[in-house]
């Protein structure tokens, strides 16, 4: 029933605010980091109608700069590089050449011969180590991580909330672009990007991990009047699964290819340059995946959670749930799952097991929820 | 409402209260339902007129990242749920120690309740596991 406290593991820049301030912390990946501040429906509600700040200072952040950079990522990630202008941010997967994921990433052109790739924390050792180790060109490589603070403002309120601490022309950034170098509340060389993981409107702020503190608490004060919440890795979880998004170890991994896993528009088999893991991919998406990550809803009581066993409708079992909860927005239990491509249909009817029981459930598009504005 | 303070308690966070000379009344105590956050589902694993031993599975209750099982306390059968719990299982969170009860039983050994801790042992317990 308890979540053990850990006695060591890596901190953010906000330690010192969550211990001044006796946040519970949970180990997440070697990281101590807060499920939750006040509460996880409250957080999830404070993103969807209002504003929410996140700490995501553990994610890996890692420049890649030199004439070759756009080359060498070109053969190490799935989307197309070349396509990226400056000031753009892309979604990608950096995959094994089985088609396997290292982990999916978003890439930040910050100039013609400079990139910034952020990964899932707990992944940034193996991916970092996986692009050394295929860097046959000459780009130049650096593990910032631990230089480098995030924290993601989202929420429908976000832009008014960020505008009282920035001239930055908010305005002009449109989703998946950001501006580097901006100034926030006298704290210099801000990016400022229109990203995001939870289905919001938002924004994620990267900067000196020694401003980050200051920079969480001045978003704190001007996101007061807004309804403005801090929010922990649960809200974070329950947002994301509800706008159908993927979590690696969930929905993406070294056992379930981005294909598989529905994220074919990030996979550019076409693209001229050859990349790991294309000619695999090439011919599961020629082939179509023998598994797919479909979308859930349960029409009878109970919550699906990671890892709970999924039958067709006559009783044979056709695979297992990746992710699941009870939808603090749409107030039923969803979820995603790995099933057999024959059985995954949408609107097919299935069961799931809990415990000692079988329940309905129905495979509905994703995402589950979208936002209207 | 009965005082909270009288109820008996065991180190698994589930508090009872004596109703009758062999009924009593189960729920998760406060400080359980604190550590468990959101409560948004409790399942009744026990079917109405189960007869539990002491230490069986009886509820289990769902946070929005957790799953938790209640024990029976005592052993006995179970006499009546809270199927208020069903549409509003986040009376838990609020009122741990009332409108979140989970469940009746009868007795089937009234000492077993001797063999439970009073509040403030409780309390104590509770003191240590956090120290």
């Amino acid at each position: 029933m308890y979540v053990n406290e850990p006695e060591t593991g890596k901190h953010t820049p906000l330690f010192e605010y969550y211990k001044a301030n006796g946040v519970r912390l949970i180990d997440f990946g070697g990281w101590e980091m807060p499920i939750q501040f006040s509460g996880i429906l409250a957080e999830h509600e404070a993103v969807r109608e209002r504003a929410g700040l996140f700490d995501c200072s553990h994610m890996g952040e890692i420049e890649i700069t030199g004439s070759e950079a756009e080359g060498y990522l070109n053969k190490l990630l799935t989307n197309d590089v070349s396509a990226m202008s400056i000031g753009q941010a892309q979604y990608n997967i950096m995959c094994y050449p089985d088609g396997g994921a290292v982990d999916d990433v978003i890439l930040f052109k910050m100039d013609e011969a400079r990139y910034l790739l952020v990964c899932n924390a707990s992944n940034t050792d193996k991916v970092y180590a996986w692009m050394q180790e295929n860097n046959s060109s000459a780009a130049l490589l650096n593990n910032i991580s631990d230089s480098i603070g995030l924290l993601a403002l989202q929420g429908p309120a976000a832009i008014r909330i960020l505008k009282e601490l920035t001239d930055a022309d908010l305005d002009a950034i449109r989703n998946y672009h950001f501006i580097a170098d901006q100034q926030v509340v006298g704290i210099p060389h801000v990016l400022i990007s229109r990203t995001g993981y939870t289905g919001e409107d938002g924004f994620e702020l990267y900067l000196a991990a020694d401003q980050t503190a200051a920079l969480w608490e001045k978003l704190l004060a001007a996101g007061e009047d807004y309804g403005l919440l801090p929010c922990g890795l649960g809200s974070r979880d329950t947002l994301r699964l509800e706008a159908g998004m993927p979590l690696y170890g969930h929905e993406l991994s070294e056992q379930i290819n981005p294909l598989t896993a529905g994220l074919g528009f990030a996979v550019k088999t076409k693209k001229t340059h050859d990349f790991i893991g294309k000619a695999a991919l090439a011919a599961i998406r020629e082939n179509g995946p023998a598994e797919k990550i479909v979308g859930f809803e349960a029409t009878e009581r109970g919550i699906p959670r990671e890892g709970y066993k999924v039958f067709a409708a006559d009783g044979a079992e056709i695979g297992t749930v990746t992710s699941g909860t009870q939808s603090p927005t749409l107030k039923k239990s969803i979820g995603m799952a790995l099933l057999k491509a024959e059985a995954s249909a949408i609107g097919t009817e299935i069961q799931i097991e809990i415990r000692n029981k079988r329940i309905k459930a129905t495979i509905i598009p994703k995402p589950f929820y979208k936002r209207t504005k | 409402m009965a005082d909270h303070k009288n109820f008996h308690y065991t180190k698994e966070h589930e508090w009872v209260e004596k109703l009758t000379e062999d009924t009593v009344r189960i729920g998760i105590t406060e400080h359980a339902a604190e550590q468990l956050g959101d409560i948004v589902f409790v399942d009744f694993v026990a079917d109405l007129d189960a007869e539990l031993a002491k230490g069986d599975e009886a509820v289990t209750v769902e946070s929005v990242k957790s799953v938790s099982e209640v024990y029976a306390p005592v052993s006995g059968t179970v006499i009546k749920q809270n199927e208020a719990l069903a549409d509003a299982p986040e009376t838990v969170n609020a009122e741990a120690f009332a409108g979140g009860w989970m469940y009746e039983m009868r007795l089937s050994d009234a000492s077993e309740l001797d063999e439970l801790l009073n509040y403030d042992e409780y309390e104590a317990f509770v003191a240590e596991e956090e120290a």
